[in-house]
């Protein structure tokens, strides 16, 4: 198990006339090798909750374990745990600093103090995998366009090698295709180097292609956590919260409504496909 | 700490001062402060305790806010208050080495750390009951007569509402950066100042090119909405007293003049 938080709690503004109770007894476990997707409506606390897991914020009360020992505990070294640990933030591109793309990407493993000829390495791997090559590497990273910014980010964070990968809506205010690209990207990640991966979304239709398992947020609290198939059973409540499960969800319970007996597991279009298909053949 | 300058101190409910037009506040505020200049005997000071502890009652503030602002002049006080306590002349009570206690001193010394404690209290009052914003516009309005010697009064208080607007949205994009590099193992901590101020470039590079890019989109916006200064503008919430700006400003009159005269008769 990689990840666990146990009653997480935290404050925006304590003791101020601003209090703002942003996460309310979390509790949740990442295992080693999931993806896992975090959901909820705009201000339901994600963005507060991933930036617990790398100890870049403090809980106002509770645990939170990396492989099994308190990061909270006196003398825990929390930079490195931000190296295993990668966050990729929203919005990203608003980190890059540098006068060209390879250097930006060189900042993060030369921090974990790293030799030149090493942290270049890592950085021409990230770049590989987010999919630029050389051709961007001289380019200083303003001029980019903001799918290139977003993927000169994230390799970024990459290049540090980090054991779980948190992206905070890699995929906001990105076109389909930019959206697509960047999503399987990650999904190869995934399966190649068997990579943590928590994806933070407000799309159900983008993580139900990808994730294992979903994090449901409403309010700073944790309302569902299980496999999509399962989540999605509860559409219902989902709406009342702001949320609807992809679209797909509607068309096989409609279906199911009229009498047609598909199987009412299905979570994506080409799983719909091939059942209808299986059910006219018949 | 910077959250602190993010909403002045504004403490949001909606009490009787709260609601007072911001030029009553500030004349109120003044008028306090020169009355703790007039004011030299107890009978002067309990006036403004009086007066004072019924504005605290009447905005509705907890009383931890008002005090809170006094944390930063801890250190003037106590120099102040001790450099009078021990450095004025006249009739001794106590005797400490070179040091001793006059008569004197300690009633000048008691004043001395009561009107600076007051002064930071009343202060606060104002601040914690009105918005920078409201606070601009009244400024702006008390000091329009300014304008009639070319001082650019508009222009100045609309940079200031701009100022005061920008400041918590900076401050967010601080954290926001900051943690951002710190998740890329980024230090901004240890090492000497010269390894400091170089840790300082991945925050500073990236906030000063959102900075301009928002100086600019606004001033794209302000143009696009043909703002061309305060000539002939006019507001969608005008200043405007009511009855209970004009009972304060009785109040505050009749307050300095009890101040003012316990002064000319004592
Ligand atoms: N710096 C802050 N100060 C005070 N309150 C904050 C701060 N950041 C977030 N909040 C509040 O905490 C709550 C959770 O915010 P958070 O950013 O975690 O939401 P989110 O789920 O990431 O939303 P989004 O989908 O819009 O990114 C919100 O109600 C927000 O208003
Ligand atoms: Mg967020």
């Amino acid at each position: 198990m990689a990840i666990k938080a146990e009653h997480l709690n935290y404050v925006y503004g304590l003791g101020t006339a601003f209090e703002q109770c942003a996460l309310k007894d979390v509790n949740l476990e990442i295992n080693d090798g999931e993806f896992v997707g975090l959901i909820g409506h705009t201000g339901s606390g994600k963005s507060t909750l991933i930036q617990h897991l790398n100890g870049l914020m403090k809980a106002t009360d509770g645990a939170i374990y990396y492989n099994g020992r308190n990061i909270y505990d006196a003398g825990y070294n929390l930079r490195a745990l931000r190296s295993k640990v990668g966050l990729v933030f929203q919005y990203p591109e608003h980190q890059l600093f540098e006068i060209n793309v390879f250097t930006d990407v060189c900042f993060g493993p030369k921090n974990q103090g790293l030799s030149r000829q090493d942290a270049e390495k890592r950085a021409r791997e990230a770049l590989t995998m987010v999919g630029l090559d050389e051709s961007f590497y001289a380019r200083s990273p303003f001029e980019l366009s903001g799918g290139q910014k977003r993927r000169v980010a994230i390799a970024g964070v990459l290049a540090m090698k980090p054991e779980v990968l948190i992206l905070d809506e890699p995929t906001a205010g990105l076109d389909p295709r930019g959206r697509d690209e960047i999503l399987d990207q990650i999904a190869q990640l995934h399966k190649e180097r068997n990579m943590t991966i928590i994806l933070v979304s407000h799309s159900m239709e983008d993580i139900a292609r990808y994730v294992d398992r979903i994090l449901v947020m409403n309010h700073g609290e944790k309302v569902f956590d299980d496999t999509p198939k399962e989540v999605f059973k509860h559409y219902k409540e989902l709406e009342a919260i702001g949320l609807a499960a992809p679209k797909i969800t509607y068309v096989v319970h409609s279906l199911r409504d009229h009498g047609v007996p598909v199987d009412d597991n299905i979570t994506t279009v080409e799983e719909a496909r091939d059942e209808i298909l299986r059910l006219l053949e018949k | 700490m910077l959250k602190d300058i993010t909403l002045g101190q504004y403490y949001p409910v909606d009490s009787k001062l709260h609601r007072l037009d911001p030029r009553t506040k500030l004349f109120g505020t003044m008028v306090f402060i020169i009355s703790l200049f007039i004011a030299n005997d107890i009978w002067a000071y309990l006036i403004a305790t009086f007066f004072l502890i019924s504005s605290i009652r009447l905005s509705q503030v907890p009383f931890k806010f008002m005090v809170r602002g006094l944390k930063a002049i801890v250190f003037l006080l106590l120099i102040s208050v001790s450099f009078n306590l021990f450095l004025t002349p006249g009739e001794p009570i106590f005797r400490l080495g070179f040091l001793k206690l006059t008569r004197e001193g300690v009633k000048i010394a008691s004043f001395m750390g009561v009107r600076l404690i007051y002064l930071v209290v009343g202060s606060s009052i104002m601040t914690l009951t009105t918005t920078p914003n409201q606070l601009t516009d009244g400024l702006e309005k008390s000091l329009g007569f300014l304008k009639k010697v070319g001082v650019p009064v508009h222009e100045v208080s609309m940079m200031m509402s701009i100022a005061l607007r920008f400041i918590p949205i900076l401050v967010e994009e601080t954290d926001k950066i900051m943690k951002a590099q710190m998740a890329r193992g980024a230090d901004f901590e240890t090492g000497n100042l010269i390894q400091k101020a170089k840790n300082m470039i991945p925050l500073l590079v990236p906030l000063f090119i959102s900075a301009f890019r928002r100086a600019t989109d606004l001033a794209m916006a302000m143009e696009a909405r043909c703002y061309r200064g305060g000539e002939g503008r006019t507001k969608m919430k005008p200043l405007r007293y009511g009855k209970q700006d004009g009972i304060a400003y009785l109040v505050c009159l009749v307050y300095l003049a009890a101040i003012a005269g316990l002064r000319i008769m004592g």
